[in-house]
């Protein structure tokens, strides 16, 4: 690995300070998992380093007081497997970090890096996009500004981050009252491994008439996107809204081929696992 | 530029100089001469540089030596006195789970860790928390039964007064 400058933190100011000076010939390490791999193989080599670790505030997991679900950035995403709250009310979300790597990575790797890291087949983002999750970003000067993660992922590895930018937590509104999710990974092995297709559905009120239907879709598009108008035909209802549905989700993915699966096997997985995942929700 | 960092390892303080850039992995093997955790792959995959850090199991390949520094460090070597085996290593013979032995090391600081957590964890739940430790050896089953053998044996030994854990 290339030598560079390193920087320790102890605060969040001094992180902005430091961001500020450095801007792009600077990386942000939290747990390492995505950044000191890209350093041995020469993929990035920094000016300097800042690590995060020492942060206390961005270890911070807290419910403020509008009932919205705070994450710092250097949270692991062990913490957010075990987290009681996230468990109950964000499950998917919790699965989600559950399914990345090992017990090692994940005691290592933090959320906030999964969502930088920006890889489409993420298992923690089609929860974080079901439960409309925002990102904070420091910016320059102190400022703070949040945005959707349906906008902060722009492709494959991008994000709206800018140089001198670093998100400092992940905010989930509160669940509304009834909320059902999971998530469902389709991978090769057990563990170890990325996602083929990485599906989240949500929705509250009575099968009969679902409410705040949400299907988010890991894996199979540049970026993990909602499929809408899928969304669209479980709120319709109707004797075949699943069938439908699932059709929609299907359209709506545009997955590549690759060692792990075909396109068309993965459009065909996208159909089958909407299909299963209403049918739980619903029965 | 070199920093000067304390490394607390297996109870020990070693104040040493590290560039930045320098593993954890690395710093513990050939400037500490802990050679128990071994690098089989170099990208957090395969769970053989596996250590404690401040209690919880993490791949040391991912680790730069200098963000460990005044945290508490847990080798293979340090899980019993010198010249004694913890009642997982025992068991780990016992069992005869090993044959070339590389991934040993990592197996045991991780099974170590769940052990702490989980004292009495079925056979699904040993699997699931080892998936990050590969062995190209045994096919696995022999150490499952080796850690849920030395589960079985400290609930055994903490049950009667004379047990020897």
């Amino acid at each position: 690995m290339k030598s560079f400058e390193y920087l320790e933190p102890r605060s969040l100011a001094d992180a902005g300070r430091m961001l500020a000076d450095y801007g792009a010939r600077a990386r942000l390490l939290a747990g390492g998992t995505d950044l000191i791999v890209q350093m041995e193989t020469g993929r990035l080599q920094p000016e300097a380093v800042i690590y995060l670790g020492r942060i206390a505030e961005l270890r911070d997991i807290s419910v403020d007081g509008s009932g919205r679900l705070r994450i710092g950035a250097a949270v692991t995403l062990r913490e957010v497997e075990n987290h009681p709250v996230i468990r109950e009310q964000y499950p998917a979300l919790a699965r989600g970090a559950q399914e990345v790597g090992s017990v090692q990575i994940r005691n290592l790797g933090t959320l906030a890096g999964n969502v930088c890291n920006a890889s489409p087949s993420a298992d923690t983002s089609p929860a974080l996009l079901a439960y409309d999750a925002e990102v904070e970003v420091l910016g320059d000067h102190g400022a703070a500004r949040w945005a959707p993660v349906s906008e902060f992922w722009t492709g494959p590895g991008r994000t709206t981050l800018k140089p001198g930018e670093m998100v400092t937590s992940i905010r989930l509104p509160a669940p509304a009252s009834g909320r059902r999710s999971f998530y469902q990974k389709l991978a090769v092995r057990k563990a170890m491994d990325l996602a083929m297709v990485g599906i989240t559905v949500a929705l509250s009120g009575p099968a009969e008439r679902p409410e705040n239907v949400r299907i988010a879709l890991g894996a199979v598009a540049p970026v993990c996107l909602r499929a809408r108008e899928a969304e669209a035909a479980v709120e319709r209802g109707g004797a075949s809204a699943i069938e439908e549905a699932a059709r929609l989700a299907q359209q709506a993915a545009s997955p590549i081929d690759d060692q792990r699966a075909s396109a068309a096997y993965r459009r065909d997985m996208v159909r089958v696992l909407t299909a299963r995942a209403l049918t739980q929700l619903l029965s | 530029m070199k920093h000067l960092i304390n490394l607390r390892v297996n109870g020990q303080t070693y104040p040493i100089d590290v560039e930045p850039r320098e593993r954890l992995l690395d710093v513990i093997r050939y400037k500490l001469d802990l050679t128990g955790p071994k690098e089989g792959c170099g990208t957090g995959d395969c769970g053989a540089c596996t250590m404690l850090v401040d209690g919880q199991p993490v791949t040391t390949c991912l680790v730069l030596a200098i963000t460990a520094a005044d945290r508490e460090i847990t080798t293979v070597e340090g899980l019993a006195r010198p010249g004694e085996l913890s009642g997982l290593q025992q068991a780990f013979v016992d069992k005869t789970a090993l044959q070339c032995g590389i991934c040993i090391p990592g197996f045991l600081v991780n099974a170590t860790a769940l052990l702490r957590e989980n004292p009495n964890p079925t056979e699904e739940q040993v699997r699931y928390w080892l998936q990050g430790n590969l062995c190209r050896c045994t096919g696995y089953t022999k150490i499952f039964e080796a850690v849920l053998d030395a589960a079985r044996k400290a609930a055994g030994a903490a049950e009667t007064p004379s047990g020897a854990e």
